[in-house]
């Protein structure tokens, strides 16, 4: 499944549409370089987002991260048990800890985000 | 997909090295950019930094802060001229908390909080004061403490860059430390009272040792030559390890003084604060005595401020961050209104959910009082209560002594 994940400069993952519906969530790599997460804050459901449109926030011991949509859509659905288990990011961040569902107004901008190996080429090249 | 979070040496940058950088850096420092210093701001995570100092032993590299001496015949009394707390009285050993304060024409001006100190006299009974300051402040205070010299019988040298100086604390820490040093050594360290400090051979290296910190443990900092850092960083931490002691970064360094109440300049403390609104009354003696800032300070101390520093407990997992705007609880008269400012906040790893310092008016300062901060686009609950937030279990030392 990972092979087919593509990532927003941002560091949130997305997958691949099934039944009009794509998983997002974020990074290991999102997930190492924040550390200590505390609290997270989920978007509604059937809120309708614009790719790059803050839909939620992250926050560690040090600092908040925005949660951006990767794509324009709807929020069709939450991993409400999330914030009470965000160890679960650590652990699982491309299974279990997925963050929101997406219906995506036009599937072909997942296409134009990175695949994984230009999301690795940036992280390389980040100070991290 | 795991990437590593570190490269294993510093990037090269303009920024300031303590002696230990390079350590930092090779052993999974994540390092920023503070105060114009390469400094680790975490090995891996805060949280647990934070609960082995609580619990064991953290060892910090505070390097970066800066290490000024005054020797000379007139040391003494030329600090009590110039520093807001009592100097004059001040024993071989002895450390106290002062403000260094400047006069402007219209206002109180605090460029830093510091520790001054007295070292062992010379041979020939010249005292040797120290003074501990900020990174941020080091050289706009020696500039200020040097435009008001030159005086007969005094000279002032900065020692930042030559020396390393390693926070270790926690209550494993005093026996960390004197573990490393032979029995004199040992002896001495172990008596240390509470702001008090001694020469002393910490695993076979000269050093300065002192029985003070910023985090609400117990322990000593210690201040060796730079040539002699890492050895004994890496004595100590061989001597800590096995209880569970580590290296801490500056993130831990500041959730454990917010835990214990601790003003940081910068951020509680600002060039025009009040320090009586602060809290800080304690480090500023007026009676008797003639100082730069002493007038406006006497004006401060007779008025009521318009706001004073506070806890706030959130009980929540969301934080406050410095700059959120406090507003005033469902209820109160004031409901809704502004009534202060967060200047620091963060989750607090020992008590388990966010805790915040803020400057409010007096009208809501009182323990209990509910208020409530705007963080983003939400409204937290709050509520005031008495600092410090965490107080280490007693049987460790005392608190420092008013002078």
């Amino acid at each position: 499944m990972l092979k087919d994940v593509r990532f927003a400069k941002s560091h949130e993952w997305i997958s691949p549409v099934a039944g009009g519906v794509a998983t997002v969530g974020i990074s290991a790599y999102a997930v190492e370089a924040l550390t200590d997460l505390v609290f997270m804050q989920l978007p509604a459901v059937g809120r309708k987002v614009k790719a790059g449109e803050s839909i939620g926030e992250i926050e560690s011991v040090k600092a908040v991260s925005d949660l951006y949509a990767p794509v324009s859509g709807e929020i069709v659905e939450v991993n409400t048990s999330l914030p009470d288990q965000l160890e679960t990011l650590g652990k699982d961040p491309f299974g279990a800890g997925w963050i929101v569902k997406i219906r995506p107004d036009h599937p072909a901008e997942i296409d134009a985000l990175l695949d994984r190996a230009a999301y690795e080429a940036l992280i390389g090249s980040q100070p991290h | 997909m795991s990437e590593s979070a570190t490269s294993p040496l510093p990037r090269p940058t303009s920024l300031r090295e303590t002696a230990l950088c390079h350590w930092h850096a090779a052993h999974g420092g994540r390092m920023v950019d503070f105060a114009g210093w390469n400094m680790p701001v975490q090995y891996a995570s805060i949280v647990d930094e934070h609960l082995a100092t609580r619990s064991s032993v953290g060892l910090f590299d505070v390097s970066h802060m800066g290490r000024l001496s005054v020797t000379g015949p007139g040391a003494l009394l030329w600090l009590e001229s110039m520093l807001t707390r009592k100097v004059a009285g001040i024993v071989p050993g002895q450390f106290r908390y002062t403000l260094v304060t400047a006069d402007a024409p219209t206002a109180l001006v605090v460029l830093d909080d510091a520790l001054v100190s007295r070292d062992t006299d010379a041979a020939d009974g010249t005292p040797r004061m120290g003074l501990v300051v900020n990174a941020g402040n080091r050289e706009r205070v020696v500039a200020w403490l040097r435009s008001r010299l030159p005086v007969s019988g005094v000279e002032l040298v900065d020692h930042t860059l030559e020396t390393a100086m390693i926070a270790v604390q926690g209550p494993s820490a005093v026996d960390v430390v004197a573990g490393l040093c032979p029995g004199d050594s040992c002896m001495r360290i172990r008596a240390l009272g509470n702001y008090r400090g001694t020469s002393a051979t910490v695993a076979g290296h000269a050093a300065a040792v002192s029985r003070t910190g910023y985090t609400g443990e117990d322990g000593v900092e210690v201040t060796v030559a730079a040539r002699d850092a890492v050895a004994v960083w890496e004595a100590i931490l061989a001597g800590a390890a096995p209880l569970g002691g580590r290296p801490c970064g500056l993130g831990a360094r500041d959730t454990l003084r917010l835990e214990a109440g601790m003003p940081l300049y910068g951020h509680e403390l600002l060039s025009h604060s009040d320090p009586f609104a602060l809290g800080l009354g304690l480090a500023v003696n007026l009676e008797g005595r003639t100082f730069p800032g002493c007038t406006a300070l006497a004006t401060l101390k007779a008025q009521k401020p318009a706001r004073v520093r506070v806890g706030l407990d959130l009980g929540s997992k969301r934080s406050a961050r410095e700059g959120n705007v406090v507003l005033a609880g469902a209820g109160h008269t004031l409901a809704g209104g502004e009534v202060g400012v967060v200047t620091s906040g963060s989750f607090a790893p020992t008590i388990g959910h966010a805790v915040a310092m803020a400057l409010v008016e007096p009208a809501l300062a009182a323990e209990g009082s509910a208020v409530e901060i705007a963080i983003r686009d939400a409204r937290q609950p709050a509520r005031v209560v008495g600092l410090p937030f965490y107080r280490r279990p007693t049987g460790g030392g005392k608190p420092p002594a008013a002078g």
